[in-house]
């Protein structure tokens, strides 16, 4: 198995813990650190799973440094909604959704 | 109940993905033979650049839209305007940040210079600038930014707009984005230039327009 | 000699850049200055396609696989055409619809810029990693437009939202990366020939996390929980962009990759999202006849509208089943963006935003009450509106394939939006309580209103014109 594949795998977990903890984290900001384990889980699969043959591939590279200033500006979007949610009402969980 | 089947639900997509990745062929592209067949054409020596900054170039340029448009909202949607925060005036550790703070603009500068051959450029070398902006700020050196006014805007605003205007001037010659093979270094560092002190204000803004108002976080 | 392709998206991009730059709350003429030029583009490219097919620009002059492609098809030019022209009139209307120096609108006309580059990118971008950065774009800016200057409700719909989205986003990223580490491009162009019906299973996969993601996006019932507050709490004009146009993008791209590189997979899974659409129109429309807020009502009627995008699914083997979808797809962008701009009337000039309390606003307002109506003729798809013609061709693909049932749900569909739509009409009607008070109103946000409502009724008569471009300039 090359080192490729063993980032590849270990995306697919961190992609995958991540998922279950959007779904299951109620505080909010624990939900943002959710998120980025998700995005760092599809990076480390993008870059490894191209790699899995041994050579570097500077393709997907890139793709995940654009991936990363993408993930870095939501993620500081999401805090910064976060941190006004917290100074209009002191709560950083969302109220549950009436949906009846 | 939710918990346990949202667990065993993820545990199962990662079995199976993994199971599937296992077997999987070879691709029928090989994509890093076409990057080093184009490399010595592209302005830049080191691949991963010459994809960032020409190859897939109009990726990038997107992106660094999409990080404006974070700082933008984070804007919108308003800093308190509260007092600040006492700052922490220890006079040892702000003589020692604005000592860091001056080795780091040395690095990023580097880190931009090096971009071209080796690992590094205008996203690292913006990074570290904002680094030494919030370390000034951490230590009570610099305040925390409110409402910007013309200058920080066109600061913040620079890099794209420079990266917007080579492209709409390159497209005189009819492609979006196609540098010319003799002024492609050169306008990539053009570029990147610009870049790195946006994204270092942006980097930078996104946590000192935050940090400014009521429950200042020192 | 100017290409629409490029200038659609470097424009939107300059003009957002340039009302940052002049600062907040200010860019509103520069806004309906270049939305104004992207109209022109638009149709520009409409008139190019239907002549001489689709177009094709590659970035850098690299080409695929190893740049990024711009590609522009009959599907492109109508997404871009219903884009532009609800977004100009919408800009009027929300230049006279926020009060000058409140903080919801001190960016939000560059915000609507990077919304409106995103679209246009993502209509245009034919790679799908680069699809991956447009889509954040769009997602990010929509975001920003539920929160800005809002209240505790207001972000926590815009919270909601976001992480919906981003979700969403991740799903769709995993999926990229799985194909290129799959086939080592990511050009929707080069991958089409290589993805074939015995594609590894991984590939399967990364197919089956696209398409989950962008239903989430797309907010198809179940997955359309964070729509209705994000819809309703955001300002009209925010509302009507949403509901008109942000949730079509994610739609588009299902919608383009169903038919173009996952075609040979699709096969059996066509009947999921018609039947989570039949859910959607059921349970969408049950909930906007209910709900006493206005605006709710309206976003309600969004989730159910959607529903019927997806009813297209297993009948595209026919090219009326894709017409029907496009056209359902314009019909309520301009229906929907209508509607929600009345809304935005009747809620400035009553006060408040209870469904109950429009009673004798027909007589105050009766343009805008008109409006509201000619916005829910087509909801309903009454003729001889743009959304009867979707039913219509809907219908008749679904006959001939002996899906009679389809066409049921299609025609329940329609009684339901009658429901909610003369719920309004009704308590419009009533006669007004005693010293009853109503805000005067500023006639732009009238007429603006009026004209996107009207346009999707008399575009019902135009039709043959917009199917034609949709199949000049369709991949034989």
């Amino acid at each position: 198995m090359s080192s490729g594949l063993i980032f590849a795998i270990t995306g697919v977990v961190l992609f995958a813990m991540g998922s279950a903890g959007m779904l299951l984290v109620a505080h909010l900001l624990r939900r943002i650190l959710a998120f980025n384990l998700m995005g760092s889980g599809a990076f480390l699969i993008l870059v490894g799973l191209a790699q899995r043959g041994g050579t570097p591939d500077p393709v997907p590279q890139a793709m995940v440094l654009t991936g990363i200033v993408v993930a870095v500006a939501a993620t500081a979007l999401a805090l910064a909604l976060l941190r006004k949610l917290h100074t209009l009402n002191g709560r950083t969980e969302l109220p549950r959704v009436e949906d009846d | 109940m939710k918990t346990a089947a949202i667990v065993i639900g993820a545990a199962a997509f990662a079995a199976t993905m993994i199971a599937a990745l296992l077997d999987l062929p070879p691709s029928a592209i090989h994509l890093p033979r076409l990057v080093d067949a184009n490399l010595p054409v592209s302005g830049v020596t080191h691949p991963v650049t010459a994809v960032l900054l020409n190859f897939r170039g109009y990726d990038t340029m997107l992106e660094i839209g999409v990080l404006l448009l974070a700082l933008l909202i984070v804007l919108a949607v308003g800093t308190h305007d509260g007092a600040d925060a006492a700052p922490t005036a220890d006079p040892m550790l702000q003589t020692f940040a604005r000592l860091a703070a001056s080795l780091m603009a040395l690095v990023a500068v580097y880190l931009l210079w090096a971009g071209a051959r080796q690992p590094g450029g205008a996203f690292q070398a913006g990074a570290v600038l904002a680094a030494a902006a919030v370390l000034l700020h951490l230590a009570g050196v610099l305040p925390a930014w409110r409402e910007p006014g013309a200058l920080l805007r066109s600061g913040l605003a620079a890099g794209f707009l420079v990266f917007l205007f080579v492209a709409m001037a390159l497209l005189s010659q009819g492609t979006l984005l196609q540098y010319p093979h003799a002024a492609a270094g050169s306008l990539i560092l053009l570029i990147e230039f610009a870049l790195t002190i946006s994204l270092g204000l942006i980097l930078a803004g996104l946590f000192l327009f935050l940090s400014g108002g009521q429950g200042s976080d020192s | 000699m100017i290409d629409p392709l490029i200038w659609l998206i470097l424009l939107p991009l300059a003009w957002a850049t340039l009302a940052f730059l002049l600062g907040p709350g200010r860019g509103a003429r520069t806004a309906i200055a270049g939305l104004s030029l992207q109209l022109w583009l638009a149709f520009d490219l409409a008139m190019k396609i239907g002549a001489g097919g689709p177009a094709l620009h590659a970035v850098g002059g690299w080409g695929a696989p190893l740049g990024i492609d711009l590609a522009a098809d009959g599907l492109s030019a109508v997404m871009l055409l219903l884009a532009q022209s609800v977004a100009l009139p919408l800009a009027l209307y929300a230049r006279a619809y926020f009060a000058p120096d409140k903080t919801e609108t001190r960016y939000f006309w560059p915000l609507i810029g990077f919304l409106l580059a995103g679209l246009n990118a993502l209509f245009l971008s034919a790679d799908l990693f680069n699809l991956y950065v447009t889509l954040e774009l769009v997602g990010l800016a929509a975001v920003g437009l539920v929160a800005a200057g809002g209240g505790a409700a207001q972000v926590a719909a815009a919270l909601r939202y976001l992480f919906a989205a981003l979700l969403g986003s991740s799903m769709y990223l995993l999926g990229v990366a799985l194909i290129y580490g799959a086939y080592g491009t990511v050009s929707l162009v080069t991958l089409e020939p290589l993805l074939t019906a015995d594609a590894p299973r991984i590939v399967w996969m990364a197919g089956g996390l696209m398409l989950a993601g962008l239903l989430l996006k797309t907010a198809l019932f179940p997955f359309h929980y964070w729509l209705p507050p994000a819809h309703a709490s955001a300002p009209a004009p925010v509302s009507a962009l949403l509901s008109a146009l942000v949730v079509k993008a994610s739609f588009y791209l299902i919608l383009r990759l169903w038919l173009g590189p996952f075609a040979p997979l699709v096969g059996a899974l066509a009947w999921l999202p018609m039947l989570l659409g039949a859910g959607a129109i059921f349970w969408g429309s049950w909930q906007a006849i209910r709900t006493p807020h206005l605006k709710m009502l309206v976003a309600w009627s969004t989730v159910a509208q959607l529903g019927y995008l997806f009813l297209i699914f297993p009948l595209l083997a026919t090219t009326g089943a894709l017409q029907a979808g496009v056209m359902q797809a314009v019909a309520h962008g301009l229906a929907k963006a209508a509607m929600f701009m009345a809304a935005g009337v009747l809620i400035k000039a009553t006060g408040q935003d209870m469904v109950a309390g429009l009673a004798g606003v027909a007589q105050r307002l009766p343009l805008t009450l008109f409006s509201f109506g000619l916005a829910g003729v087509t909801l309903m798809g009454l003729p001889p509106s743009a959304g009867f013609l979707a039913k219509w061709l809907l219908i008749e693909a679904a006959l001939a394939q002996g899906y009679w049932f389809i066409a049921l749900v299609a025609l329940a569909g329609g009684l339901l939006a009658a429901g909610y739509v003369f719920r309004v009409l009704r308590q419009a009607f009533l006669l007004a309580p005693v010293a009853y008070a109503i805000a005067a109103v500023p006639r732009t946000l009238e007429w603006t209103a009026f004209a996107l409502a009207t346009a999707s009724v008399l575009l019902g008569l135009r039709g043959v014109e917009l199917m034609a471009l949709l199949a000049a300039g369709s991949a034989p």
